[in-house]
């Protein structure tokens, strides 16, 4: 089977990404800076788990849905801010209705109001969800511990097992990803809830998953090519891995585009969330994680006092550069 | 690397056929299942609420409630041990979590403190693990006393209402004749209630809220109803509507002749002569002998049944009931009659319940997220597979037989582990098919580039291995943290997604230490490769 499509990557790309930077610096500072700002400016589009309020899904049995009917209905009910939406398809309606005040007894009266003035017959519910005034705040403060707590522990983990400037890098790359990933919340007004939260994790161990893979070998290639330059020894680790990256992007990214596109309505704002810190996490341990090393100085930017290392390089490395030229 | 001694090959291979045979059952319906041999394997994936549909409820025992029932019996406790021994006070009043009041006497301030201070019975103490008492008594010389409810008191009585009302939970929900309901303790003061396949959340929620206290009452004779509105009901009385429409007001006596915690059983029935929705209930011993001695003292005196604050009706007791049984008449439905009858048989709540989180999926809804799940699993993993194949060849081939192995191995975990599959969890599955390829992705570059470097064929395929497996190690670590921490979290949902995801790479890293090795390894030792296939 000598068919393989992977002999048609370049064996051995030479790109010069750390010479990259000086655009992709100031490109991850402008995405990030428009994501805090759009951020700050409109805040996120939060679900009832951090809200609290009232989700209910209905389908209706006969024909398609009347979603401005319903509106106009549930709207004498005065809940407030009631939003109606068609969901997936012209039979199915999603009706989110905000926290009511009165604490948690009061949410539960929404559900048999709406229940009341929509009726039994033509429709079908599919699914309520309440979360009353106390547990939204604890969801809330539980997800906002939980990526701090997944940061913290991660970061310990590659302090102990690379040296400092790994631990420092590898963090910025990832909190780039999830500003990066708050801006799509913030700017697509995308539903921010509790999968929300895992999405971020996930992107959290998707985009380290890369930005160590990277790193081990910039940790292997330090040892086995003393001498040379951290621009060039940065730019032969990310191009080595450079197949690699772009194969796990690729399956992953098979896998989450069939999640989205046949995956359902309930978790596709999850895979949205997932395909875009996929992207994000493949460019920032590219272009993020590899040239924040120079800025942290793994090692010494010139020749001339990285030469005052005495130690022979190994026979391996000679042998390896010599045939990688050939 | 690739040398493995034979029966770590056949524990290998063995492991995996296992796996797949464990993963099996999943794959037919429940029916065909049950028609195999008993030496097969049949436990299934439980599928979450999300995807059989059933209702979830977060029910939060209330603390203020607890606090002041605790507060009325003490301010009776106080009154009751001051009377007997004729120690005159004023005053006595709630202050916030305390009861208060005022010696008259103040020759008798000492008696009173000994007195005060033996109503406080001691709790287990959370903090210390130790003994504290539930109330500090707090007498002063000039006559002022006040006997406060401790933190540890009340911790001590909510943990107490809890496990409670989990065991009156239960007992109820068993009588809807649900398949395992799911009721437990979450955290200090809630109760996580899980029924799944259950078509009407709200006669759930009714039989959660409702507190079912049931009790008999004497009439008050003091004062006229009337008066009692004009005025306030006198001590030791109070004033309760009735049930029905429209509402009346009866002035009852606050001690109860008897109570609902002496029942033996309730039955719904009809009532002989009218035909009426009726529940019927009978006193265990003792209850018998204290309802026959009231209404032996009381005949031809009305006397109230209250539920839950609500007089449901109140009859004359024509002749003393000696048997300890009797009937409730009320104007109920049928319906209502056996609800009743449950929530009597099943006891009282100890304290009030809300619902604080309320998340319920209807079948229909279910059964179509369980067909979009599997439409977006077999397609994307059908994606997987072919890009594998074709960008690996032979190695694609050796990589997808492991990614198989891995997720046969993810399935049978979870049912031996009896974890329950949702559609986050679904997700988390995929993730991992998109994630698993990767470590071997990892190993196949590390070999062509080890080839590259001038290595021989099997020498490269040695090495690449070697190296290539720190790296899934340390890679695999950092996202098996994140899992963990979700799990952590893990409401719901988001549990679903972690079990998968954490399960998913564990078996990742063990396939790709063991799967993919030895089918190369196999295949070095069959074929003696000069060149690799890609």
């Amino acid at each position: 089977m000598a068919f393989a499509l992977i002999k048609l990557l370049p064996q051995q790309p030479k790109l010069r990404f750390m010479a990259y930077r000086n655009w992709a610096f100031p490109l991850s500072v402008v995405m990030m800076v428009v994501s805090l700002g759009v951020f700050g400016a409109l805040g996120l589009n939060l679900g009832i788990d951090f809200r609290g309020g009232t989700v209910i899904e209905i389908r209706t049995t006969d024909g398609p849905a009347d979603v401005g009917g319903i509106r106009t209905q549930l709207n004498q009910l005065q809940f407030g801010d009631v939003e109606v939406q068609s969901f997936g398809n012209d039979t199915d309606v999603l009706i989110r209705i905000e926290q009511q005040p009165g604490g948690d007894q009061a949410q539960q009266a929404v559900v048999e109001r709406v229940r009341a003035e929509l009726g039994d017959t033509g429709i079908e519910y599919r699914r309520f969800e309440v979360v009353g005034p106390r547990v939204s705040g604890e969801l809330a403060v539980a997800g906002v511990i939980a990526v701090l707590a997944a940061l913290g522990a991660i970061l310990v983990y590659i302090w102990v097992r690379f040296e400092w400037q790994f631990a420092i890098g590898a963090i910025i790359a990832t909190v780039h990803d999830v500003i990066l990933t708050l801006g799509l919340f913030a700017i697509t007004g995308l539903e921010f809830n509790l999968s929300s939260i895992a999405a971020i994790l996930t992107i959290v161990g998707y985009s380290l998953n890369d930005t160590v893979v990277v790193y081990d070998r910039v940790r292997e290639n330090l040892r086995r090519y003393k001498k040379m330059l951290i621009d060039d020894l940065l730019d032969l680790s990310v191009n080595s891995m450079l197949s690699r990256t772009i194969m796990t992007s690729v399956t992953t990214l098979i896998a989450l585009g069939s999640l989205f596109l046949f995956g359902g309505e309930i978790i596709r704002s999850f895979t949205a969330a997932m395909i875009w810190g996929v992207l994000v996490g493949t460019y920032s341990s590219i272009f993020v994680a590899g040239p924040v090393l120079i800025f942290l100085k793994l090692r010494p930017a010139s020749s001339a006092k990285a030469s005052d290392s005495a130690e022979e390089p190994e026979t391996a490395a000679t042998s390896d550069d010599g045939s990688s030229k050939a | 690397m690739l040398y493995f001694a034979p029966w770590k090959t056949a524990l290998i291979i063995a492991f995996a056929i296992l796996s797949v045979v464990f993963a099996m059952p999943n794959a037919f319906d429940e029916e065909t299942v049950e028609t195999w041999p008993d030496f097969a394997p049949q436990q299934r994936i439980v599928l979450g609420l999300d995807l059989q549909g059933g209702a979830h409820m977060l029910l939060q025992v209330e603390r203020d409630s607890l606090v002041e029932d605790r507060l009325e019996v003490l301010r009776d406790d106080v009154r009751t041990a001051l009377r007997d021994e004729r120690i005159g006070y004023t005053g006595l009043s709630f202050q916030g979590e305390a009861v208060q009041l005022r010696i008259r006497d103040l020759d008798r301030v000492g008696e009173a403190r000994t007195i005060l201070d033996a109503l406080a019975t001691p709790v287990e103490s959370f903090t210390l693990g130790q003994q504290s008492p539930d109330v500090t008594v707090d007498v002063s010389n000039d006559g002022l006393a006040r006997l406060t409810l401790t933190a540890d008191g009340i911790d001590a009585r909510v943990a107490q209402a809890v496990d409670q009302s989990i065991e009156v939970i239960r007992r109820r929900i068993d009588q809807l004749g649900t398949t395992e309901p799911t009721i437990q303790r979450e955290g200090q003061d809630r109760v996580l209630v899980q029924v799944p396949g259950l078509d009407d959340p709200q006669r759930l929620k009714d039989l959660l809220q409702q507190t079912a206290a049931l009790s008999f009452h004497l009439l008050c004779d003091e004062m006229s109803v009337d008066e009692a509105l004009r005025t306030r009901a006198p001590a030791g009385c109070e004033l309760l509507n009735s049930v029905d429409e429209p509402v009346q007001p009866y002035l009852i006596q606050s001690r109860a002749l008897i109570q609902g915690d002496q029942l033996a059983d309730a039955q719904p029935g009809f009532d002989q002569n009218t035909q009426e929705a009726i529940v019927q209930f009978r006193f265990n011993t003792s209850g018998a002998t204290t309802f026959g001695q009231a209404t032996t003292e009381n005949v031809g005196l009305p006397f109230a049944i209250v539920l839950d604050d609500e007089v449901i009706s109140a009859p004359v007791i024509r002749e003393p009931i000696l048997g300890g049984s009797g009937q409730i008449s009320g104007n109920f439905t049928p319906e209502l009659a056996n609800d009743l009858a449950i929530l009597l048989r099943a006891g009282a709540l100890p304290a009030d319940l809300t619902i604080v989180e309320e998340r319920t999926v209807g079948p229909g809804l279910g059964a179509d997220s369980i067909a979009a799940g599997e439409i977006a699993g077999v397609i994307g993993a059908i994606g997987v597979l072919l890009f594998m194949g074709l960008s690996y060849g032979l190695f694609g081939l050796f990589a997808n037989v492991a990614l198989f192995v891995n997720v046969s191995l993810i399935l049978a975990a979870l049912s031996v582990l009896g974890a329950t599959l949702t559609l986050p969890g679904i997700a988390g599955i995929l993730l991992t098919v998109g994630m698993a390829v990767d470590s071997n992705v990892l190993i196949f570059e590390r070999i062509r580039e080890e080839v590259r470097r001038g290595r021989k064929t099997i020498a490269a395929i040695d090495v690449g291995f070697r190296e290539a497996l720190r790296t899934i190690l340390d890679a695999n670590i950092t996202t098996l943290i994140a899992a963990v921490i979700l799990l952590q979290l893990g409401s719901g949902p988001v549990r679903g997604f972690a079990v998968t995801l954490a399960i998913g790479i564990v078996t990742t890293v063990f396939t790709a230490y063991t799967m993919t090795r030895l089918m190369i390894a196999l295949w070095v030792k069959s074929r003696r490769p000069t060149a690799l296939p890609i």
